[in-house]
Formats: C-alpha cells, structure tokens, sequence
C-alpha cells in the first residue's frame, strides 16, 4: 500500500542521522582505543595496541571494574527485591486502588536523577538529617560517618534510584498474566503459594529479566552517584574515565575502556533478550 | 484479578512491603521540599525557622534563572529533533523493509538502555574529530540523538493500534502521501506524540550524564546544580528542585487528563512503560 517513495522518504532522514551520530561515533570510539597521546599531549593516530595492553596489565582497571559490577549487582538485587513484590501487590491486591498507585510508583521519576541523588546526601552526611535525627533521639551519641561516602551510600542511591525502572517491565508482565490461569490453578487445588511459583512467577520472568538488565546496565555505568556519595572507596570504573577524559587526558585509553563496557553492557543485553524469548509464552 | 485472592493473608504482609518501598521512594523527596523551607540550612534534625528566605534568594539568583533558560531551549530544541527523526523512524520500522533494519532498531533504541556517559563520550569524539566546538548546540545534538529511541518507541506503539482502512481510503480517494501523512496519520498518532514531546521534554530537561561532556560555555541546570554541589550544599537547590517538581506534576496531571478524557480511563504512564519494554526486547 506504500511506495516506495514513501518508505525511502520516511526510511532515510533517521537513517541518515542514526548513521552520523550513533554508528559512527561508536566507530571512532573503536578507533580511538587504538590510537595514544604523544608526550606533549596530542593524539597520535598510529595504530597499536598499548590501551589494551595496559589494561590487561594494571589490576586497578580490573579491581574498580569488578567493584563497579558488585555494585550494580547489589543494586539489581535490591531493586528486584522491592520492585518484584510492590508490583505482585499492585497487579493482584491492589484492585481499585491500582492505577493510583501506579502513579505513585512513576511520579519519583520526574525528580531529577541528580537531585535525588543530592537528597541521599543530605540525609546521610555526618551532619545530614538522618545523624541528627538519630541524635536528637539520643540513639547514637556521635554521628554515623559510614553512612555518606562509602560504596554503601552509591548502592542505596542506585537502588532508590532504579527501583521504579525494575518496577515497571515486572508490572507489565504480572499485568499480562492471564488470570484464567491463576483461577484454573486455584480451582484445580494449588495453594496460593504453588500458584505462585509454578503459575504467576515463571509468566512473569520476562519482565524480571527486563527490569534487572536495566537496573544492572545503568547502574554499572554511572559516574555522578559514586562522585557525589562514594568516596575514595566508592569509585567506579565510569569514574576512571570521567578522569581519564578530563585532567588526566588520555583519551585513547579511556576510549579503550569505554568501549569495553559498551561490550559488556552489548552482550548483557543480547543474553537477557535470550532469556526474555525463551520464557515469553505469547 | 481472581476474586477472593484479596482475603489471602499474605496480603497483608504484601502490603506492608509496598508501604515501605513507598516510603523509600519518596523520603528524599520529602526531605528535600521540607528542607527547601528550612532556616538552618540543609540537615539538622528537627527543621526549625521555616521561612520562604531560600526562595527569594533562588529569584534573586541570575545564573540559575540562566541555566533554567538554557534547559529549556535544549529540551525545545531536542524535543523537535527527535520527533522529526524518530515519527517517521517509527514508520519505516512499521512499514518499510530495508537492509540493516534489525541493526537500525536497535542502533535507535540502545541509547535509551546504554549508560549515558558512552553516548555523551562517543559524540565528543565526532565532535572533537570534526572540530565543531561544544556550546548548547552540542548538547542539543546529543540529547536529540539520544532521545529518538523515546520518539520512535511510543509512535511505533500508536502505529500498532492505527486503524490502517482510514489511511487506506485516504490514498484510495486521490489524497496525497504527503496529505494522507498530515490529515490521518499525525491526527491518529496524537497522543503518542504529545506523550513523547512531554517525556522527551523531562527527560531533556533532567539529563546530565551526556551533557557533562557536550557542555560548552553554557550551563544547563542539572550542570549549573551539579556546579554548586561540588561547592558545598546550599537549600537554594532544595528550593529550585521543589519548584521543578511541581511543575512536571503539574504536566503529568494535565496529560493524565488528557488521555483520560481521549481514551476513557486509559493505564495512565503507559507510554513510560512501552518504553521501557521496547527497549528491553
């Protein structure tokens, strides 16, 4: 029914622009890890294998990126843990309350990321309000100061953080649960607690494989979090990059690594798509 | 819902589960507008001298009010950049065959999902490459680019829904391409695109990890707060953040009423949703 005058007028501009500006600067960044910095810092397009070699050889770069995915390892599971059983609750127990509280569960979104994160600092610092509450009810009688500036803090900012975003895929797919099913299940003698695992939960495993990549994925990566509440011991691998592309200035180096996480953030997905179709029942 | 569930005792334990996680969510937030009002400054528990003081200064404050005109700008400029981009890169997904269309689908939607510090790193390397100097316009590009993914997911979710008879009968009748485009097709889709300007907006609006590295001369207010955070806390952040807050509640509300009175009772941040689906398929 469209001609193909449509189809290329409609097809090409996106194209185009996707070509320009994500294909190719994905390419110079895979160019750029293969280039270095000459001594009087310029770059020198020559082509070698020196960013590689160093990464493989310094342990620091594998030490902050293993920290970096224990991290967003913590954060997946913690999100899962309140995002699973809040949107099990909503989907099946919340009846005509459902919708509004669905909102409630959007509505943290649209504080900015970064004013959030500021928020957590001010509760957990030494003088912050959580230290001064605990004082104040003569709990402690000197601040906390493991709160603020410990991987602790970019974990529990992560998690407040991504919550909803794990929240959301699991919901959609509790929601697509069919609840014939869930009816056949209890009329056929399960206990609820039976339904559950071999009826609601296995439907709903495409939605859990969604939410934790995006929990795992965008935590991994973030910089800002571990900058402002992370300390010295909460650094994460974004953050040597961030360096490197700043005062440190090795470009090609911090290319290296960014294309390194592009790898692994690439395959993760590539796995958890896998894992969606073999679980989707649709 | 199965009926009689709701009697089930693990309910309770349910929901004393979801009242927590609620209080999770939204402590900081709470935190953060009650201390905007606070004399003492942030932290100190309990708040003393409530006073309005934060936000005369924060009026007073010319760089903000710059940064804020600056956000602005961008997020007009990339909202029009990424519908213009991504409506009809939701056509070609729906109806054009073409090489490279699964790599394009998610060459589109990978910013979406990919943290932002790679997108932001790679289109300084283009930038840098082909010695365009960082300004807003940077930034315009980066957010545009990155936020197509948003565009394109929610038209392609309206297309799917299209009743495709009317564009049909359109064409049947001697219109145009270009006029069947513009009197049925951007007519059916206009929820999904106002839901994607409005989402883009925000998104635009809160983006600081591409930014970071596309800034040029000019703060966007993310920046400029994330500036003065590393100068030391000051409640004028609490107070400029209230007042952002409100005004996108304000804009959920008014889209809630929106597709509530279009589409009867429609799921509410369904868009938010699709999107987060489509990204993850």
């Amino acid at each position: 029914m469209f001609s193909r005058a449509y189809k290329t007028a409609v097809a090409a501009p996106p194209l185009l622009w996707v070509s320009v500006f994500l294909l190719a600067p994905y390419l110079l960044m895979f160019c750029y890890s293969f280039w270095s910095v000459s001594s009087s810092r310029t770059i020198v397009h020559s082509w070698n294998l020196n960013n590689y070699e160093e990464l493989l050889a310094k342990t620091v770069y594998w030490q902050t990126l293993l920290r970096s995915m224990w991290i967003a390892a913590r954060v997946m599971l913690f999100s899962l843990l309140l995002g699973y059983p809040l949107a099990y609750f909503l989907s099946f127990y919340a009846g005509k309350r459902k919708d509004l509280l669905y909102q409630m569960v959007i509505v943290p979104l649209w504080v900015s990321y970064l004013v959030r994160a500021y928020a957590w600092k001010t509760i957990l610092g030494s003088d912050g309000v959580l230290n001064t509450l605990l004082q104040y009810v003569h709990l402690t009688r000197h601040p906390l100061d493991f709160l603020l500036y410990s991987p602790f803090a970019v974990v529990l900012t992560l998690t407040h953080i991504y919550t909803p975003f794990t929240f959301l895929p699991i919901y959609a797919a509790l929601e697509h649960v069919p609840r014939n099913l869930v009816e056949a299940s209890h009329d056929l003698g399960a206990t609820p607690v039976q339904t559950f695992w071999r009826v609601i939960f296995p439907l709903s495993i495409p939605g859990v494989v969604a939410g934790a990549t995006f929990a795992f994925v965008l935590s991994l990566g973030d910089f800002l979090a571990p900058l402002l509440l992370g300390g010295p011991s909460g650094i994460m691998i974004s953050n040597i990059v961030v360096s490197l592309f700043g005062a440190a200035y090795n470009w090609p180096l911090g290319a290296a690594i960014s294309l390194g996480m592009l790898v692994i953030v690439v395959s993760l997905l590539f796995f958890s798509e896998r894992l969606e179709k073999k679980w989707s029942f649709s | 819902m199965s009926e009689g569930a709701t009697n089930l005792p693990r309910s309770r334990w349910l929901l004393v589960h979801a009242g927590a996680v609620f209080a999770f969510l939204y402590l900081p937030i709470a935190v953060l507008i009650l201390y905007s009002f606070n004399g003492q400054g942030v932290g100190g528990f309990p708040p003393r001298n409530l006073t309005l003081d934060w936000y005369r200064i924060l009026f007073a404050d010319e760089p903000i009010w710059d940064a804020v005109l600056n956000s602005l700008q961008v997020a007009f400029a990339a909202m029009v950049i990424a519908l213009a981009l991504g409506v009809p890169a939701a056509l070609a997904l729906d109806r054009a065959q073409f090489p490279g269309k699964a790599l394009f689908r998610r060459l589109v939607l990978l910013p979406l999902i990919l943290p932002g510090i790679i997108t932001g790193l790679s289109l300084l390397m283009l930038f840098n490459v082909t010695g365009t100097k960082l300004s807003l316009m940077t930034i315009v590009l980066g957010h545009g680019t990155a936020l197509i993914s948003v565009a394109t997911t929610e038209v392609f979710a309206g297309l799917q829904k299209l009743d495709r008879r009317q564009e049909e009968a359109s064409l049947d009748l001697g219109a145009t391409y270009w006029q069947t485009f513009w009197r049925i097709t951007v007519p059916n889709l206009k929820l999904s695109i106002i839901g994607a300007a409005l989402l883009i907006f925000t998104l635009s609006m809160d983006e600081i990890a591409v930014s970071f590295f596309l800034i040029g001369r000019d703060n966007t207010l993310p920046l400029e707060i994330w500036g003065r955070l590393r100068r030391g806390i000051t409640p004028e952040i609490n107070a400029v953040s209230t007042i952002i807050f409100v005004f996108s509640l304000v804009t959920i509300v008014f889209w809630y009423r929106l597709r509530v009175r279009s589409e009867g009772g429609a799921d509410v941040g369904m868009e938010l949703l699709e999107t987060s689906e489509g990204s993850a398929k």
